[in-house]
């Protein structure tokens, strides 16, 4: 079986400018954010960035890296938007594909699923189809007259085609892992981390620690909670702490002054160009070091 | 009108949790997802009451046993079933649900914007985003809920729909209309709906304290107001006292709106 170990180095390596780039978690929760700050600090450019947005859609704005995004919203949680996103949009530095966070969700699914779109009442009557204009409606092919059809209102009825969201390349961050690619989830939700491996032609997993095959269920977790199988993943990196500063339950939650003070930055260059050379353009050890001098144990 | 029984003291917020709870009146075994302060009460105060059967989540990925208080600490909560954000959609799909969104736009047929205000190919303030307005306007009841309600917030057109009203659904046609409820909106000032014959918005209640003519001086558009339009009803003493004493004894609703 492959041993499919590397760097958050190696992951960055594989990944180049003007890719589509799916990034697992959502909002600040389970960000990949190791990863982030390695493409933040790397020469990778003009990249699309797929994601249920929060600091990972900020960082990756604020470094310059990113040309388009695709997304439902960009929130912190704890702060309800980005300022780092709003800046970005409000001063047009980047594209946006705006859809509803259920289409998101089905244009994940239709490029797992190989098939090149997924039919949905959301999105129908909104703004959305205004400011997309590439999307398009599709019309059932099951009128009055099919055997198939439930109710009457629904014959021949037109709905929104979401597209497939094809991604070059896919990241998420998960408690644990082991060296063949699976990997676990120790909170309650898995997000739609799944489907981004699934939409993904290189698909990589961080975690938390890796330990052997076979020992991620037992006593203590159901095997429910390997969520993501080696079927999904090119690669594992190992990186403690890899998902800070957004929530990672149980091995840590959010660090709300971090994030406050990364969101803070946002309203002066000065000030960003303090926390990026504090915080963004070091190494990991660097960082953890940093970090770990804020929050002594 | 007689004034005899009435507490005095009930402030503005209270008059506002009234209103929302009442929206979910009748909703039966259904998902309330409220957004603020002021819906989670009306939520909450709902399913202790009059709609006992409601569906709340913990905000994270579960549902929660019973209405517990505004401030309770997550690791208190009791958790009924596991929830994650992928089987919310399942939930939204089938229409077991009745949300009450926020609005920093809102229009005469009840479109709603979160996205931006300004043109959205160069917004002049970057809102969160549409979320998932679009998909829950058109597949199960939807309310808002607007605690600043002003010319700014009520106006003619919003800048982007993510919400849709009942134009825009009509002119989608029948995918669109087949669910399509917008329910209710309630602002610090009154509620409305569009229980009209063009399905416009009109004021269902003005709250105590507030006048009719206030109200259409704060709204950009012409609303429709009843001649025998009433004012929101009072809580009964015992909903006074879930959430006085129960639900929100730090009073947080009050800052979310001042009496």
């Amino acid at each position: 079986m492959a041993d499919k170990r590397m760097t958050v180095d190696d992951i960055v390596g594989e990944l180049g400018s003007g890719m589509t780039i799916g990034i697992g978690g959502w909002g600040s929760r389970r960000k990949p954010m190791a990863v982030v700050r390695a493409i933040c600090r790397s020469g990778l450019t003009d990249l699309t960035v797929v994601a249920y947005g929060g600091p990972d859609v900020g960082l990756l704005c604020a470094s310059g890296k990113v040309r388009k995004v695709v997304c439902g919203f960009v929130t912190l949680d704890s702060i309800a938007l980005d300022p780092h996103w709003r800046a970005a949009r409000q001063h047009g530095k980047v594209e946006v594909m705006e859809v509803d966070e259920g289409m998101f969700f089905l244009g994940l699914q239709a490029a797992s699923w190989r098939v090149p779109f997924l039919p949905t009442r959301a999105g129908l009557g909104s703004d959305v189809l205004t400011i997309n204009p590439g999307l398009r409606l599709v019309r059932s092919p099951y009128g009055a007259d099919s055997p198939y059809v439930g109710d009457p209102a629904d014959a021949d009825v037109e709905l929104v085609a979401m597209p497939a969201l094809h991604l070059d390349a896919a990241i998420v961050h998960t408690n644990r892992a082991d060296p063949a690619g699976n990997g676990q989830i120790l909170s309650p939700d898995a997000f739609f981390d799944p489907l981004f491996l699934g939409a993904a032609e290189r698909r990589f997993l961080t975690t938390e620690r890796i330990v052997e095959n076979g020992a991620l269920a037992g006593e203590a977790h159901p095997l429910a909670t390997v969520a993501l199988h080696r079927m999904l993943t090119d690669g594992v990196a190992e990186t403690p702490g890899g998902a800070h500063f957004t929530a990672n339950p149980p091995d840590y939650g959010r660090d709300e002054a971090f994030q406050k003070e990364y969101a803070t930055a946002a309203g002066d260059p000065a000030e960003w160009e303090a926390f990026a050379a504090r915080y963004v353009l070091v190494d990991e050890a660097e960082y953890r070091a940093r970090v770990e001098e804020r929050n002594p144990r | 009108m007689s004034t005899a029984g009435r507490d005095p003291g009930v402030s503005r917020a209270e008059s506002c949790v009234i209103a929302c709870a009442d929206a979910w009146r009748g909703a039966g075994e259904v998902m309330a997802s409220p957004f603020g302060t002021i819906p989670s009460l009306g939520a909450r105060l709902a399913k202790l009451t009059f709609a006992p059967d409601l569906v709340l989540t913990d905000g994270e990925a579960a549902l929660m046993v019973g209405a517990p208080p505004i401030a309770t600490r997550p690791a208190e909560l009791v958790r009924e079933a596991a929830m994650p954000y992928r089987s919310v959609f399942d939930v939204v799909w089938s229409g077991r649900r009745h949300i009450m969104m926020m609005a920093s736009q809102i229009d005469r047929t009840g479109n709603q914007n979160i996205s931006a205000i300004g043109p959205h190919a160069h917004p002049k303030v970057q809102l969160v985003g549409v979320r998932g307005a679009p998909g829950n306007s058109v597949n199960h009841p939807t309310s808002y809920w607007v605690p600043d309600h002003s010319v700014r917030t009520f106006v003619e057109q919003v800048d982007v729909v993510s919400g849709v009203g009942y134009a825009r659904a009509a002119a989608a046609g029948p995918g669109a209309t087949r669910f399509h409820d917008v329910r209710r909106v309630v602002s610090n000032l009154g509620v409305f709906d569009f229980e009209t014959p063009g399905r416009t918005m009109r004021l269902r209640s003005f709250h105590p304290g507030v006048s009719v003519d206030e109200i259409v001086a704060a709204t950009g558009f012409t609303l429709a107001v009843p001649d025998d339009v009433a004012e929101t009803r009072l809580p009964t003493p015992e909903e006074l006292e879930l959430v006085r004493v129960v639900l929100d004894p730090g009073s947080l609703r009050d800052r979310e709106v001042r009496s």
